[in-house]
């Protein structure tokens, strides 16, 4: 009976060992979106400069929507960019843009003057409320948006054309039958 | 291990990404007027994790999102929440993640009860010992 | 060329590790004394060929020879001196030679010094050295070669972390290593024993130097994180419960148990398997540390750049040896026979309690470490466990702990009277309550938990006293006579009455800078004056100045307490120019009640400057209650009974563990 106890380390050892590789595999930094098939969170946000209207959740009603966190200072945006570009001149789901935490109201304006605005509307964010919102943490940062207005889909960091196709793209096809 | 105590390396993070800085930390301009007010601000801020720098509080972080968090969370007590009222308008965006003290619920039970049960097997591992050398003691008696 | 020879040294280090942890373990089975004598031989040129190795790679950072890799991302010519030389250390290859560097310094010790040892122990001792050796040279030439070359090499390097450029950090990692590396000593012990089937309390005096050398080191190490984490950081925090801070704090909860497991096995032959396992423990989890630090399984703002090769092979490191270890425990432990019986109010079980609640705070540290990684794996969610969980946890466990450190030492050996304990320390459990009244009732803003860790310190601070005076018979017997018990103290009992002393400082200190710190954050313009903790601050100017490799605004404050007392304090915000990133330097003036702390920020925009201010009272007496603390083990350490060694062998041998 004794001796049990003393096999107790090795028992504890092997599970840590085993949680221990399982979580070599994982970004700790990978946080996963509490909102997904959650409504939208009531949120308002003014125009960019030289816009007339901002984005609210309730523009975000009706149809199947692509929501999108980005700002001019961020380099993946950039990368991203192109794609966004892409998916609105073939009209397959209009984006929504939300322009966080700009150095000034200046920048964003100009970065889509020269890169071309891909977005529907376009909200003004340099408070975070849009971001928090949406429970963001760094851009880019892209949700899918059912026609109920409720959150499907979240993806972090820049969407590549290898998962726009594979994932993002089926998913909004899957949400436009319904 | 620790070459560096990166506390603040936050900010290197927050570099590769881009941000723009000039903040540091709580900023005069966000001090609420009302003393009460504040301070429970503080409180809250200090209990709320920065999701861009992961393992500080808001409140000692430098990063734009943790600055905006905080004048959230002002906001907020200034339109008349609770505490409790801000804390849950935060985990209903960000997840239990984003506080630094779990919440007690089934997924944290181990966590919460953990220490008790250490306490509990250790003391019952010395009852165990004193047991076992009080018998020996009395057999060591009767030899001698 | 150099370079070549360090890492043809480090290639040659691996070969003679590979033999020192064979020959001599086969020697010490069959009882070949030429090949158990290899061991020591074969410990003294490990050691050589690392000194080389490091003298190599410290070589190129000095010259910033750039076609070194690590070098090019961790230098920069402009760099001072000191910075270049710590930049070794500053990286993650580096940090890895000096683990090893470490690990031979301690086996070529145990080589040296270990000359009272049975030639089998020490033959055994040495070789589970040479197997960790062995492992840690296969990683670092696997995964991360310190020497990789780059073609053409660039001009200048990427300069090291502006962080890591403070004195504070440049030595806080090779102290931290000379504690976690030196509970391998304790651990290859513990093996040695195992396989030797014999543990005595000979033993237990052999091994205490190498526990209290590594206990003292960490101790040491840690503070100055602390301490750095303190002036660095900009508002006078100093512990976090950062997942890497509590890396390094559980091997010093487990070597702390150690310590005190290993006294019982020593004067009464007792807690056997318990004190092994603490030595295995407390080398695992030094281990477990060094791959948390460096797989990126865990999120801490102090982990090294992580790669997932390297996080496996630290894992299979760690389950090899641990695991082994742990087996061998499994097999050899339930045969270990304690002979010392003993009631449970006594030393021993004054010591066994301590060691129960100091077991079980390692345990929720570590819980509470990696909990959130069990959630993630197990797909339950995301949460995070911080400051206030360890808090609310680790503050009820050591309380109590506290209260037997003062009581513990009072009770005799085998059998203890609690009554005449309680007896003899009346006088410091009247203080020490009366401190507690007097800070609940009197002092601003106390706390129940203020008034009461007040308490603590004080409780532990007379106790510890007491007992000092009740053995010199302070007030009992003649001054001459007290005098003369005095310096007839063994150096072990000083070092008790040092570390538990220093231990009621820095609770004084943790108290007190937790509960009663000032702060005041404010945008100042030249010229105006803010009034903190009865302190009027002015800033009288904001200069840009120039640094060697950075820039900075350096800020001119007088403070003055509006009587005699004036000083000035200088807080710079720096930029490093290589790397764009910013630090704040604080201006720190210490006095024995409490450290005036000031940071400067950035401009307001309309000509002022943000400012933070603070008074964060009693924190220089958690860094001299640590340095106590650390005193105390360096004069435990230099104890006659080490030199002396075990009593079968009288005969002094030549040297003496002390110089650790």
């Amino acid at each position: 009976m004794k001796k049990i106890f003393y096999f107790l380390p090795l028992v504890i050892l092997a599970i840590l060992a085993i949680y221990l590789i399982m979580g070599l595999g994982r970004n700790p930094q990978d946080l996963p979106s509490v909102l997904i098939n959650k409504p939208i969170p009531a949120f308002e946000l003014a125009p960019i400069k030289g816009q007339t209207k901002g984005l609210s959740n309730l523009d975000l009603l009706g149809q199947v929507t692509l929501v999108n966190i980005f700002g001019s200072w961020c380099e993946a945006c950039r990368l991203e960019h192109d794609l966004l570009m892409k998916i609105s001149k073939n009209n397959l789901v209009p984006i929504y843009g939300i322009d966080w935490q700009e150095p000034n109201n200046l920048v964003g304006p100009r970065w889509l003057k020269r890169l071309g605005n891909p977005y529907t509307l376009v909200g003004d964010d340099p408070k975070s409320r849009g971001a928090i919102a949406f429970g963001v943490t760094k851009a880019p940062e892209s949700f899918v948006i059912d026609k109920n207005g409720v959150i499907r889909f979240k993806h972090t960091g820049r969407i590549t054309e290898n998962t726009w196709n594979n994932t993002v793209w089926p998913i909004i096809m899957d949400l436009k039958k319904q | 291990m620790t070459p560096a105590f990166f506390r603040s390396s936050c900010l290197v993070i927050a570099l590769l990404i881009l941000f723009p800085f000039n903040t540091n930390a709580v900023d005069p301009s966000e001090i609420l007027g009302n003393a009460t007010l504040e301070k429970r601000a503080r409180h809250i801020s200090k209990d709320l994790r920065c999701l861009v720098c992961q393992n500080q509080s808001i409140d000692d972080s430098d990063a734009p999102l943790a600055r905006d968090l905080r004048l959230l969370v002002r906001e907020r007590l200034i339109q008349g929440d609770t505490d409790n009222e801000v804390f849950d308008y935060v985990v209903s965006r960000y997840g239990d993640f984003v506080l630094l003290r779990p919440p007690v619920k089934a997924v944290t039970a181990i966590l919460w009860l953990g220490p008790a049960i250490f306490v509990l097997i250790g003391f019952i591992g010395l009852l165990r010992y004193f047991r076992r050398q009080s018998k020996d003691e009395n057999a060591e008696d009767q030899n001698t | 060329m150099i370079v070549e020879t360090g890492h043809f040294a480090l290639v040659m280090a691996l070969c003679v590790a590979a033999v020192q942890s064979t020959l001599p373990m086969i020697g010490a089975h069959k009882k070949h004394s030429s090949w158990m004598a290899l061991a020591s031989n074969a410990a003294l040129l490990q050691l050589l060929l690392l000194i080389i190795s490091f003298a190599a790679l410290t070589y190129a950072f000095v010259t910033s020879d750039f076609s070194v890799t690590l070098v090019l991302n961790n230098s920069h010519t402009l760099k001072p001196l000191l910075y270049k030389v710590s930049g070794v250390w500053g990286n993650h290859e580096g940090s890895m030679l000096m683990w090893v560097l470490i690990l031979a310094i301690y086996g070529g010790a145990v080589a040296i010094w270990g000359n009272n040892l049975r030639p089998t122990l020490k033959a055994r001792v040495l070789g589970v050295q040479g197997i960790l050796g062995f492992g840690f040279l296969l990683f670092i030439l696997f995964t991360s070669n310190p020497f990789n070359r780059i073609f053409p090499a660039p001009i200048d390097g990427q300069d090291l972390n502006p962080l890591l450029q403070d004195p504070g950090l440049a030595f806080h990692p090779p102290l931290l290593y000379l504690g976690y590396v030196g509970f391998s000593t304790t651990f290859s012990f513990a093996i040695a024993a195992l396989l030797e089937g014999r543990i005595d309390p000979a033993w237990a005096r052999w091994v205490r130097p190498w526990t209290l050398a590594a206990w003292g080191f960490l101790t040491g190490g840690i503070a100055l994180g602390s301490w750095w984490a303190y002036y660095e950081l900009g508002w006078g925090g100093w512990w976090f419960w950062d997942p890497v801070e509590n890396a390094s704090f559980m091997p010093w909860l487990a070597g702390t148990a150690l310590l005190h497991s290993a006294i019982v096995l020593e004067k009464r032959d007792n807690l056997k398997s318990w004190t092994i396992f603490l030595a295995i423990i407390a080398f695992a989890l030094s281990m477990l540390g060094t791959f948390l630090v460096r797989s990126g399984v865990i999120t801490s703002v102090h982990a090294f750049a992580s790669d997932p090769t390297r996080g496996v092979f630290i894992l299979a490191l760690l389950v090899i040896t641990v695991g082994s270890a742990f087996a061998l425990f499994a097999w050899r432990g339930p045969a270990l026979k304690s002979t010392g019986i003993f009631q449970p109010i006594s030393r021993e079980g004054g010591l066994l309690i301590n060691n129960f609640l100091l077991s079980v705070a390692t345990a929720s540290v570590l819980l509470g470490t990696l909990y959130p990684l069990f959630i993630d794996v197990l797909d339950l969610g995301k949460v995070s466990v911080g400051a206030p969980y360890f808090n609310s946890v680790f503050v009820p466990l050591m309380s109590p702990m506290i209260l037997i450190m003062g009581l513990g030492p009072f009770l005799n050996w085998k059998r203890g009277d609690a009554i005449l304990a309680l007896k003899q320390l009346q006088i410091a459990a009247i203080i020490a309550l009366t401190g507690a009244v007097i800070t609940w009732f009197l002092i601003d803003r106390a706390t129940v938990l203020a008034a009461f860790g007040i308490g603590l310190s004080i409780w532990l601070f007379c106790a510890t006293l007491s007992e000092l005076a009740g053995r010199i018979q302070l007030f009992r017997a003649p001054i001459i006579e007290v005098l003369r018990k005095l310096r007839r103290q063994p150096r072990s009992s000083w070092g008790m009455t040092l570390a538990h002393g220093g231990l009621a400082l820095v609770i004084a200190g943790m108290t007190a800078s937790s509960a009663w710190r000032v702060e005041s954050i404010q945008s100042m313009m030249p010229g105006d004056t803010a009034l903190v903790s009865g302190f009027e601050f002015t800033l009288k100017s904001v200069q840009n100045i120039e640094g060697p490799n950075y820039t900075a605004s350096r800020a001119n404050f007088d403070v003055t307490n509006r009587a005699s007392f004036k000083i000035s304090l200088e807080p710079e915000k720096r930029i490093y120019v290589v790397s764009r990133q910013p630090t704040t330097e604080a201006g720190i003036y210490s006095t024995f009640l409490g450290d005036l702390y000031a940071v400067i920020g950035d401009p307001d925009g309309k000509g002022g400057y943000i400012t933070r201010l603070y008074f964060n009272p009693l924190v220089t007496w958690m860094w001299f209650g640590t340095f106590i603390m650390v005193l105390g083990a360096g004069i435990s350490l230099s104890d006659r009974r080490h030199r002396v060694g075990a009593p079968a062998r009288r005969k002094l041998p030549r040297g003496a563990t002390a110089e650790t």
